[in-house]
């Protein structure tokens, strides 16, 4: 067997076609948002608000509703919650979030295992890229659209909502609505994501891509590319892992993302350690002669 | 003529704590003004309410005879933060921050046409970075940092400058450099409100100072402001001022 039947052969099947082109799909918006969460330091909130989603989208299943308006009204609500107890308490905002989200995860968690249901809501729980259907398909490709459309869109205000805040007030704009912005978007990717790796391992692909990209460029606008490159390259790549392995799609999808981050932590060209280590072991050999 | 900031009896509070009493303020255009008082005085407050970003518990702002609200409309004030209020590793270059200062200009994708690419290279050039222009923010000294940050008032076409600490962890050479941008952009008929502790450089720069402890101590003649019994007040060596601090 050559190299390209090992290629082409996944793809003479119908599921693994859905599961890749829905895995990239995912991988880019998710990495594109990705790239704002890590420069803003809402790598928790975006953790908080992945698993919050939960009981909104299984409601939405109950009542025949898009799982993108149970998305956003969960995570919503979940952002509202953690604001009102950080103002009304000493508990300290790590600590709120932490309460939050487990408990509203845990919310989803009852109402799964009393909703009675032909599909498996397991699935949101760990993802079934595998079995997507038709429909589901549908549902990503339009939330992906939606969200990556008002990301493009505002990319300008929300990097300058990331990097002075207090600017965007002083000419105008309003900073909450930025994050509320941000947040929205955030809700709706998360479900677009969770049919992938499920609603645990969400915050891996909101997370790992942009933290890749940063450390390999200065410059924003590249780092929107570069995230969702690396992101979907890498998914892909886990993808075909798990068929070949036969193990677990998702598990291996972020893996393959966290490996990659770990190479160019160590080899990137700019600040990969290796490099670094070794330009400064050469002018200590050049120093000392 | 309607100065360009009036401040009357404003009073900010977060929560228990009293951070600004009765302020009392008025600001010409054309002149630089000293803004002194110790960590914890009330200076940033001072600035944020200004700017309306923190809402005052009574009193009124009136910036160019406007609101607060309507002057941030129309980015009346440019506002530079301290140092440590930045993320340095953030990755945008030189001229992306200036550029952000052309953003109340430009329709809501904040797209820029030539007119803004214009105005900033011309402010770039105004603050003497034209060649860094390309440079990731963090890879400037302290004292270019700050006059990238001027560059994006000028691109800005703000009217009012607000300068947080601008020379904490500058040089002495390129704080000379700023004093002498900032005495020009005032000639221009900025006005310009600048908070320091660094009190020598102060007879150069200012017009004149004010002095905050919660409250306007002083507000006048620079050689007044630096009399020892006035700064005493200000930083709280006096027994009088003793409660009011600890």
């Amino acid at each position: 067997m050559t190299l390209l039947d090992l290629l082409l052969e996944p793809l003479s099947y119908d599921f693994m076609v859905r599961a890749l082109v829905t895995t990239v799909v995912a991988a880019v918006v998710c990495a594109v948002l990705s790239c704002w969460l890590v420069l803003i330091g809402w790598s928790l909130l975006g953790d908080a608000v992945s698993h919050a989603v939960l009981p909104g989208v299984v409601i939405a299943y109950v009542f025949g509703l898009p799982f993108g308006v149970g998305a956003v009204v969960f995570g919503f609500l979940a952002v509202g919650l953690i604001g009102a107890i950080r103002s009304t308490s000493r508990v300290k905002e790590d600590a709120v979030i932490g309460i939050v989200f487990t408990t509203l995860f845990a919310l989803g968690l009852v109402l799964i295992s009393v909703v009675p249901s032909q599909t498996d809501l397991n699935h949101i729980i760990f993802g079934n890229i595998l079995g997507i259907s038709q429909s589901d398909q549908l549902q990503i490709g339009v939330l992906a659209a939606v969200a990556l459309v008002v990301l493009l869109v505002k990319r300008r205000d929300l990097t300058l909502y990331a990097f002075d805040p207090v600017h965007a007030h002083a000419i105008g704009l309003s900073p909450r609505r930025l994050g509320g912005l941000l947040l929205g978007v955030l809700a709706l990717t998360a479900v677009v994501a969770l049919q992938v790796v499920g609603v645990i391992l969400v915050v891996a692909m909101l997370i790992i891509p942009g933290a890749t990209a940063y450390l390999l460029t200065d410059r924003f606008t590249r780092m929107l590319w570069i995230a969702p490159l690396l992101s979907a390259t890498s998914s892909v790549i886990g993808i075909y892992l798990s068929y070949w392995l036969d193990a677990a799609s998702g598990g291996l999808v972020v893996v393959t993302q966290g490996v990659t981050f770990g190479l160019v932590h160590l080899f990137g060209p700019r600040r990969g350690l290796v490099p670094t280590y070794l330009a400064s072991w050469s002018r200590r050999a050049v120093a000392n002669g | 003529m309607t100065a360009a900031i009036e401040v009357s009896g404003l009073s900010v509070r977060y929560g228990e704590i009293r951070a600004l009493e009765d302020v009392d303020l008025k600001l010409d255009a054309g002149r630089v003004t000293g803004l002194i008082g110790m960590n914890g005085s009330g200076k940033s407050t001072l600035f944020k309410a200004m700017m309306g970003i923190v809402r005052p518990d009574q009193g009124e702002v009136r910036i160019a005879g406007r609101t607060a609200a309507e002057a941030r409309k129309h980015g009346t004030i440019a506002y530079v933060p301290q140092s440590e209020d930045v993320d340095w590793n953030f990755p945008v270059s030189v001229h992306d921050v200036v550029m952000m200062g052309r953003y109340s200009h430009l329709g809501w994708t904040r797209r820029p046409g030539r007119a803004d690419r214009v105005a900033v290279a011309e402010a770039l050039d105004r603050v003497e970075l034209s060649e860094y222009a390309g440079r990731q923010i963090g890879q400037l000294s302290g004292g270019q940092r700050r006059r990238a940050f001027v560059a994006r008032g000028i691109a800005q076409e703000a009217g009012i400058l607000f300068l947080d600490e601008p020379f904490a962890g500058v040089d002495k050479r390129s704080e000379a450099t700023i004093v002498r941008l900032l005495r020009e952009l005032a000639a221009d008929g900025r006005t310009i409100l600048v908070s320091t502790h660094d009190l020598h450089a102060l007879p150069e720069l200012a017009d004149e100072a004010i002095l905050l402890l919660r409250r306007i101590l002083f507000q006048g003649s620079v050689s007044e402001a630096l009399r020892p019994e006035s700064l005493a007040r200000c930083f709280g060596l006096d027994p009088l001022e003793q409660d009011a601090v600890s």
